[in-house]
């Protein structure tokens, strides 16, 4: 549905984005991932038409993002990052003039702001002006407005960012909703969000992609990776490291003493595809350690994501 | 065309809604009343020439204040980010925005009228020179308003837009009276280029295709400039 062609933009010598290739399927709901100033954002807006390719270039349906804008603003809604909206307009007129520049009728104007000021949830402060309003409100005044048009592809720049926990459950499981039978693309930077909200993730970092696919699939090619958490009390650091270093399958050891405690924390690292806890586990049974913790860790979202976007790619 | 009105409505809208447009246009009668009427009764005369003389000067600077939100405010915002997403073209943008500031100078004109009803009253007042005025200072706005909406593109700030169109109007204003100071070579082209020379023909009941034109293509410069301008952040 979306194709994204060698996109490159440039602002002044800056380079925001460095030949991006995604596609992005009707239906879908796509995270795009990324450190800050990672050239999300930039993505965003040349796909909603508001900045032009330095070169390459977005089609949308077969039309180019630079000569047939209206046709694609037409299908499109777009929440930018913050929501920023007119303070001085109550709510109701903002989305009624909203409703007049995508061309709604009458009859249709009414149904849609009745309609979305339920699903959003804004239908108390239709009234207020937005100025008045606070950010999960603004937020919600943002997105009703970006679904406005009924639009096939909905874009949202970190949607739920500078919001608190319930109002970020909240706007998620708007965005779940519409997710299934619209397309989305959302920004975001926090994991667990793309996780719960997303089918699909494209991570990318100084403007290009590193990493591109299902989030069940990237977890699964990471997961193999795993390490065992420990901590430990009454030893100390270099006789443990000595014990745990000759249990099989152990690659590495890092530890790390807990400021004010006695205990110790140690991470192991372990070979891939291996399950090695019955082994740690009687290695430290047979000295007088005792146990506070034991955990594995696979490696989450978190860690791929981390680990991606540490250091410069190439 | 439809989305050219739907942004005039929303932009007049906003105007009225704020106190500021209240005061601006009550600042723009008080300063026009107290400049024509203090000296009014010492000519003797029933014309409207005075008033019409002071409104160069005057909406230099007060079409500066009403215009310099028009894009700064959006920039700095960041309001102009949805502005462009909603399926409307930068050209319907500048033109909305521009018939709304006009419209704004109308509306803070007509009040105005009632000075020229209380006139003819006194007196013996010649229509022509009146409706000239009238017209000549709808065109006289719609040039500034051009201006202001230039300077606004350029700039966040809305301090520094109401500077820099207050500068262009004044000197727009004001050239035909420095005239003394130019060298001969280039002023027949200076003479030409001020706005205060073409609207007190104007004024004064004569109309002439070349001040008409001078109006209508500064006005048009203006405008593509800021298209040009606004263009040049994508």
């Amino acid at each position: 549905m979306i194709e994204v062609k060698d996109l490159t933009k440039y602002y002044g010598n800056l380079c925001a984005l460095d030949r991006i290739n995604f596609q992005i399927h009707k239906g879908e709901v796509l995270g795009l991932l990324g450190p800050n100033g990672a050239g999300k954002t930039t993505c965003m807006r040349i796909l909603t038409c508001y900045l032009n390719p330095t070169s390459g270039n977005i089609t949308v349906k077969g039309m180019n993002v630079t000569d047939r804008s209206r046709s694609i603003k037409q299908i499109m809604g777009y929440l930018p990052e913050n929501a920023p909206l007119y303070p001085e307009m109550l709510v109701f007129d903002y989305l009624d003039y909203v409703a007049d520049a995508r061309g709604l009728s009458r009859e249709t104007k009414l149904k849609r702001v009745e309609y979305l000021s339920r699903i959003c949830a804004i239908r108390e402060v239709m009234h207020q002006p937005i100025g008045e309003l606070s950010k999960g409100y603004k937020q919600r005044v943002g997105l009703a407005q970006a679904m406005m048009g009924d639009p096939e592809i909905l874009v949202l720049d970190e949607p739920t960012s500078g919001l608190d926990p319930n109002q970020i459950v909240e706007i998620r499981e708007i965005i779940r909703e519409i997710g299934r039978e619209k397309t989305v693309i959302l920004s975001t930077h926090i994991l667990s969000e793309a996780e719960a909200t997303c089918d699909r993730a494209v991570i990318i970092h100084q403007g290009r992609i590193v990493a591109d696919g299902n989030i069940t699939e990237l977890k699964e090619s990471a997961g193999r990776d795993t390490r065992i958490i420990l901590t430990l009390a009454n030893t100390e650091p270099g006789k443990a490291r000595s014990v745990l270093e000759k249990v099989p399958g152990v690659m590495g050891i890092e530890t790390e003493p807990c400021p004010g405690d006695p205990a110790i924390h140690f991470s192991l690292a372990v070979q891939p595809g291996k399950d090695i806890r019955v082994p740690v586990y009687r290695a430290i049974k047979s000295q007088d350690w005792d146990l506070l913790e034991f955990h594995r860790q696979s490696k989450s979202l978190e860690h791929i994501f981390r680990e991606l976007t540490k250091e410069n790619v190439q | 065309m439809k989305q050219i009105l739907n942004i005039v409505r929303k932009e007049l809208a906003s105007y009225f809604v704020s106190p500021i447009a209240y005061i601006v246009i009550a600042i723009f009668l008080v300063v026009t009343g107290w400049f024509f009427f203090s000296t009014f009764f010492l000519y003797n005369q029933a014309s409207m020439r005075g008033f019409f003389s002071l409104l160069p000067i005057i909406l230099s600077f007060v079409v500066p204040a009403v215009t310099m939100k028009l894009f700064s405010e959006e920039f700095n915002r960041g309001s102009y980010e949805m502005l462009m997403t909603l399926p409307v073209t930068q050209v319907e943008v500048i033109l909305g925005k521009f018939v709304a500031a006009l419209g704004f100078i109308v509306v803070m004109l007509i009040p105005t009228v009632v000075y020229a009803l209380t006139i003819s009253g006194m007196g013996d007042l010649d229509p022509g020179p009146v409706l000239g005025g009238y017209l000549g200072a709808v065109l006289l706005g719609g040039l500034f308003a051009a201006v202001g909406l230039f300077a606004s593109s350029l700039t966040r700030n809305q301090i520094i837009a109401f500077i820099i169109a207050l500068a262009i109007c004044f000197f727009l204003s004001l050239i035909d009276k420095m005239l003394f100071f130019l060298p001969k070579g280039i002023l027949s082209i200076m003479s030409y280029l001020g706005a205060d020379f073409h609207f007190s023909n104007i004024a004064r009941g004569v109309l002439d295709s070349r001040d008409l034109l001078y109006f209508i293509s500064m006005t048009f410069i203006a405008l593509y400039g800021t298209h040009l301008v606004v263009q040049e952040r994508k």
